[in-house]
């Protein structure tokens, strides 16, 4: 039987594994300790459950346990690295390189830099969201120290050229620093192989508990430094001060060891449901998928269905929890800046729907989705007068819209 | 943000939707809002010799709000006078869907949409059109 309502917001964040929460438990009442505590084993109790998710973590992402530092999430990491860096490195030059599609987090962090005296460059990506590695290039300066751009995008799963980007910048004598929160876990992600000099992980986004992520910082070839945000007592190698979240570093663990034992089996098993959901919809006219369809993530698929709003096609899309790159609850009625960085008219962009399918999403959801989706489409274009225009031949754009 | 039951209501069985012959005399046509902003509103009424209103249809592009807020309207419209049917005032729209604050847009296009049909309406008859309040949104 399909319970409902079903939930395909799996990019927005994960329901936790039972095998993870399973793993906390006890760090709540027995291993209470804190992991500082050296004197008591309720606090080896607890350092042992952090260096053992340190190494889980660590060896998902082919780094150094030593390089891993515990935070409340990827905003935290996001704001450590790139003002951390900044900081560390101001001295080297002041100019940062990032995308207009990156999460609020990154480009908030680069905002405020700007403020205290920061250049950076925010470079659009093309119509597809990748990177133009030659725009890239050609936006170096001898004061650059930083390319801060993300492994996969949140709404569309569309992967950047990580490899060919942490290249440039090392040529350039920059650090690269990449938000991989919707890639650790789902692909193959190797800080080695992959030229990472920095790299933000959130738990929640890879079925563990919210309020717990991760920075890897390298320490060798180069060695990084990042200077604290928050002053304290020196945890985290001086880099992150605070008592250490130990319950969710241990889920945080246990997830990423699930992925990393899982992860090739379950993308096959994702990327097909996609594939099927995908080609299920797109059979609807005037149907488009958002991002370059080859490098994305196995289980996102962001779909425009021209004439229909997204939030009201939500709404008629019962029993399913999607999102929309519409945002017609904002006082300003923008819609997705990601969707309007690849050049998508704002119509299009009110029009989309993400889907992000997930660990537990069952082949018999897909198929609810399908036809439910089918459904609510077709009915809010009966109730749309552009669907009736477009259907008469009534050329949109010619039409002096009262724009408000 | 949940939805009012009446939001709901308007949403999942709309009243009146469909499309009157604009090229009709007696139909006045109001098409306001924008793509790009993501609601366009189509609000329809055919008048009779009284200048009563015996029909009103609608078509919208847009939320919830924006489909119900027109649904309502032309709910109400159906049997008044063409002056009646000006009285019609946003606030009462967000007051009988129980809108939140950032769908007051939405009321305030369904208004937008009333007058502009019936201008659409007088200026085919001969009358003066009526001067619109400039945007609130």
């Amino acid at each position: 039987m399909l319970k409902t309502p079903i939930y395909l917001d799996n990019n927005a964040t994960t329901p936790l594994d039972p095998r993870v929460l399973e793993a906390m438990l006890p760090y709540f009442t027995e291993k209470f300790g804190n992991a500082a505590s050296r004197n008591h084993p309720f606090g080896w109790a607890a350092e042992e459950g952090v260096d053992y998710a340190r190494e889980q973590v660590a060896k998902l992402i082919g780094a150094s346990e030593k390089e891993i530092i515990f935070t409340s999430g990827a905003t935290e990491s996001d704001n450590l690295a790139i003002k951390g860096v900044y900081e560390m490195y101001k001295e080297k030059g002041n100019h940062i390189i990032t995308l207009t599609t990156e999460h609020k987090a990154v480009l908030d962090a680069c905002k405020h830099l700007e403020k205290l005296g920061a250049n950076i460059t925010y470079l659009d990506v093309e119509s597809d969201g990748l990177v133009d590695l030659n725009k890239l290039e050609a936006a170096f300066t001898d004061q650059t120290i930083l390319v801060a751009m993300m492994y996969a995008n949140n709404e569309i799963g569309v992967i950047q050229p990580v490899k060919q980007i942490a290249a440039l910048a090392h040529k350039h004598g920059a650090l690269y620093f990449t938000d991989a929160v919707q890639a650790v876990g789902k692909i193959p992600v190797n800080v080695i192989e992959d030229g990472i000099d920095l790299l933000a992980l959130s738990a929640h986004k890879m079925y563990g508990p919210k309020g717990v992520g991760a920075l890897y910082v390298r320490r060798k070839n180069p060695r990084v430094k990042v200077t604290s945000q928050m002053d304290g007592g020196g945890h985290e190698r001086g880099m992150r001060s605070g008592t250490l979240n130990v319950p969710g570093i241990v889920g945080l663990g246990k997830a990423c060891e699930l992925a990393y034992n899982e992860m090739e089996e379950e993308a096959k098993r994702l990327s097909a449901l996609r594939d099927k959901l995908e080609s299920g919809l797109t059979v609807l006219e005037e149907s488009y998928v958002n991002g370059n369809v080859e490098y994305r993530l196995p289980h996102t698929a962001n779909i425009s269905f021209k004439y229909v709003e997204g939030e009201g096609l939500m709404m008629a899309m019962k029993d399913m929890a999607v999102s929309s790159g519409s945002a017609c609850t904002s006082a300003s009625l923008e819609p997705s800046y990601v969707l309007k960085s690849l050049g998508l008219s704002d119509d299009l962009a009110h029009s989309s729907i993400r889907f992000g399918l997930g660990r537990f999403t069952t082949e018999e959801e897909v198929d609810f989705a399908i036809e439910n989706t089918l459904k609510a489409v077709n009915h809010l274009r009966e109730l749309s007068p552009l669907w009736e225009m477009f259907k008469e031949g009534i050329d949109l754009d010619s039409i002096e819209w009262a724009a408000h | 943000m949940a939805y009012s039951d009446k939001v709901i209501d308007h949403y999942s069985n709309p009243r009146n939707v469909g499309t009157l012959d604009k090229s009709k005399s007696s139909v006045g046509t109001g098409l306001v809002g924008a793509p790009e902003c993501g609601d366009v509103m189509r609000l329809q009424i055919e008048v009779d010799e009284n200048h009563m209103i015996t029909d009103a249809k609608f078509k919208t592009f847009g939320c919830g709000s924006a489909i119900a807020s027109s649904s309502l309207a032309t709910e109400w419209l159906k049997g008044k006078s063409i002056d009646e049917a000006l009285t019609i005032d946003n606030m009462d729209i967000v007051e009988e869907l129980a809108l939140p604050p950032v769908k007051i847009h939405c009321s305030v296009l369904a208004e937008d949409a009333i007058k502009s049909a019936i201008n659409d309406y007088r200026v085919k008859n001969g009358m003066e059109a009526i001067e619109l309040e400039k945007s609130h949104h």
